[in-house]
């Protein structure tokens, strides 16, 4: 069986490596200049986009070499501050990620006790349902306007906006996880003459925990996918907003870089809540 | 007249709004100190509701039931339980499980205390070594060990266990009635317990409450275990002169009488505040018979 499990992880990574050769080696040629020079072009056209775009020998598409040579700079020198359109992409993302994890912490202690609440008392949960059911849907980008127009500060529009969609997977899969703790544990509790504050923070938190974690590892998910938009929609730092100047400087390049570097951050925000998660799981 | 330690009065279980017939209803009996009391009757006619109110976890529709004359309302460190399900907290170990309960009894003992006692009732309950192990690790019969570790730990005035050895295996069923019997045989513990089976019944019982089947049912007598505790051992309680009078009038009931009950006392006889104490393992040591004299063959 080993042998088998090995020999199939081998293959899946050379496969993997297959198609990733064969993306990049059809991108490699569909990027090459074309052969033939193209007709003469207007000088005032050509001094504004460059010689090599306006005759045509060269694309403004890059090539996965001039992505790989844009990655290696941007590696390089992460965190350099240049003027403010002109920010190393260590500095846009971590701006991005301060904003993500300032408006994913505020949901999380808004959104675990009020779930608890939900979870425990059934007035509250009919009370609150019409609300969350209605709200749940929206898009986050909706709130934005009603946001800047209250907040008047587009910086903490954008934490509020990563609040509210993060809020509602927590807050739902808290009340699911509270209120379906083993009616058993809690008559263990009873018997036991435990108090309420001693009840939940002991056999309900850790009863219903690991359904709480996946709620926060769905909200962080989205907020990271929100926050893109919310920059290019409010501008001035963050990764998002980098994305959008590079468009406007029509640098593909950096936006297939940005693309990259969103992905693995992504990643490592999903399995780090995994790891959490799985620490609080328990086998019954 | 001295009250029993525990003494059930009257007590009735309807749901709905009242129309519908109540599952039980007009339950009397009581339990003395020390003593150990089986129920025994057919699903659906409220055994786990009656254990579950001497718990405190549930209310009476009628009745009250009174411990040390005051009435239950609600559970109490005093009525350990022992579920059907054991219930363990899976995210605890095995000490973690008996430690919540200790802490829970004696809030102010420090954590050293706190283990030193927990562990005194994992090994009384023979599971030195697996301290550090979790519910999931361990087999059926070992989980329910520790749930009888944990409800013992918090040195209760009586244990009331709900049909605890029905989902185990046979051999693991015995071993652990050994051992219950042994524990309650040295702590003088008192017990309530529901079951199903005739044989545990008789294994553990000092007495044997017999209820009729639902819905209105009712409790048709009290059976007294005479068969001594110490005669009483699992591998030659058949060969026990009472064994099969105590066992044949168990099964009748369970088979016949607790359909029947409603025309069995049609007369009027029956009070259910002064129930009948039948003995019918003295019935088959004491024949009415008379004797047939021994004779020697050569």
């Amino acid at each position: 069986m080993p042998t088998l499990k090995k020999s199939l992880g081998l293959r899946a990574a050379l496969l993997s490596f297959l198609i990733f050769a064969a993306i990049v080696g059809l991108w490699q040629i569909a990027a090459q200049p074309p052969a033939a020079s193209g007709p003469a072009v207007d000088p005032e056209y050509a001094k504004l986009v460059g010689a090599a775009a306006a005759t045509g020998t060269k694309s403004a598409m890059p090539t996965p070499a001039d992505i790989g040579v844009t990655i290696w700079k941007h590696l390089m020198d992460p965190f350099y501050v240049k003027g403010t359109n002109d920010k190393g992409i260590g500095i846009q993302l971590a701006y991005s990620l301060g904003r993500v994890l300032l408006g994913f912490g505020l949901a999380a202690l808004f959104a675990v006790p009020l779930g608890f609440l939900i979870g425990m008392s059934p007035l509250v949960y009919r009370a609150l349902d019409p609300f969350i059911q209605i709200l749940k849907p929206v898009s986050p980008l909706a709130w934005m306007p009603l946001a800047l127009y209250t907040i008047k500060d587009s910086a903490i529009s954008s934490i509020f906006v990563i609040f509210i969609c993060s809020v509602w997977p927590m807050l739902i899969n808290t009340a699911f996880g509270v209120a379906s703790v083993r009616r058993e544990w809690l008559n263990v509790a009873r018997t036991l003459e435990v108090g309420p504050f001693r009840t939940a923070f002991k056999v309900i938190l850790p009863a219903a925990a690991p359904t709480i974690m996946t709620g926060m590892r769905i909200s962080i998910g989205i907020a990271w996918l929100v926050i893109v938009a919310a920059e290019m929609l409010v501008g001035g730092t963050g990764i998002g907003y980098f994305v959008w100047n590079e468009w406007n400087n029509l640098s593909i390049a950096n936006i297939v870089t940005a693309i990259l570097l969103i992905g693995v951050v992504g990643l490592l925000l999903d399995q780090g809540l995994a790891r959490l998660t799985k620490l609080v799981t328990y086998p019954e | 007249m001295e009250r029993p330690l525990i003494s059930v009065e009257g007590l009735a279980r309807r749901f709905g709004d009242g129309n519908q017939p109540a599952v039980f209803e007009n339950i009397w009996f009581g339990i003395d100190r020390g003593e150990f009391v089986c129920l025994i009757g057919h699903s659906g006619c409220g055994k786990t509701t009656i254990l579950n109110v001497l718990a405190g976890l549930d209310q009476p529709s009628d009745g009250a039931v009174i411990v040390d004359n005051r009435e239950i309302d609600g559970p109490s460190l005093d009525r350990a339980v022992i579920f059907q399900g054991h219930a363990l907290l899976p995210w605890l170990t095995v000490m973690g499980n008996i430690a919540f309960a200790v802490s829970s009894r004696w809030p102010k003992w420090d954590r050293a205390r706190v283990a030193e006692h927990s562990r005194k009732f994992i090994e009384l309950v023979g599971l030195k070594g697996a301290e550090n192990k979790r519910p999931a690790q361990l087999s059926g019969g070992m989980k329910q060990r520790v749930g009888i570790a944990r409800a013992l730990s918090i040195q209760p005035k009586m244990l009331l266990m709900d049909e605890p050895f029905s989902a185990l295996d046979a051999l693991t069923r015995g071993m652990l009635q050994d051992e219950v019997l042994r524990i309650c045989a040295d702590t003088r513990q008192t017990v309530f317990m529901i079951t199903h089976d005739v044989d545990e019944a008789i294994l553990l019982a000092d007495k044997i409450v017999l209820m009729t089947n639902g819905p209105g049912a009712k409790i048709a007598e009290i059976v007294v275990n005479t068969m001594p505790r110490n005669e009483r051992h699992r591998n030659d309680l058949h060969r026990h002169p009472q064994y099969y009078a105590i066992r044949n009038h168990l099964v009748e009931f369970l088979v016949n009488r607790s359909k029947a009950f409603d025309q069995e006392i049609a007369d009027g006889s029956y009070d259910p505040r002064r129930l009948k104490l039948v003995k019918p393992g003295l019935a088959a040591v004491n024949p009415p018979a008379e004797v047939v004299p021994l004779r020697h063959t050569h």
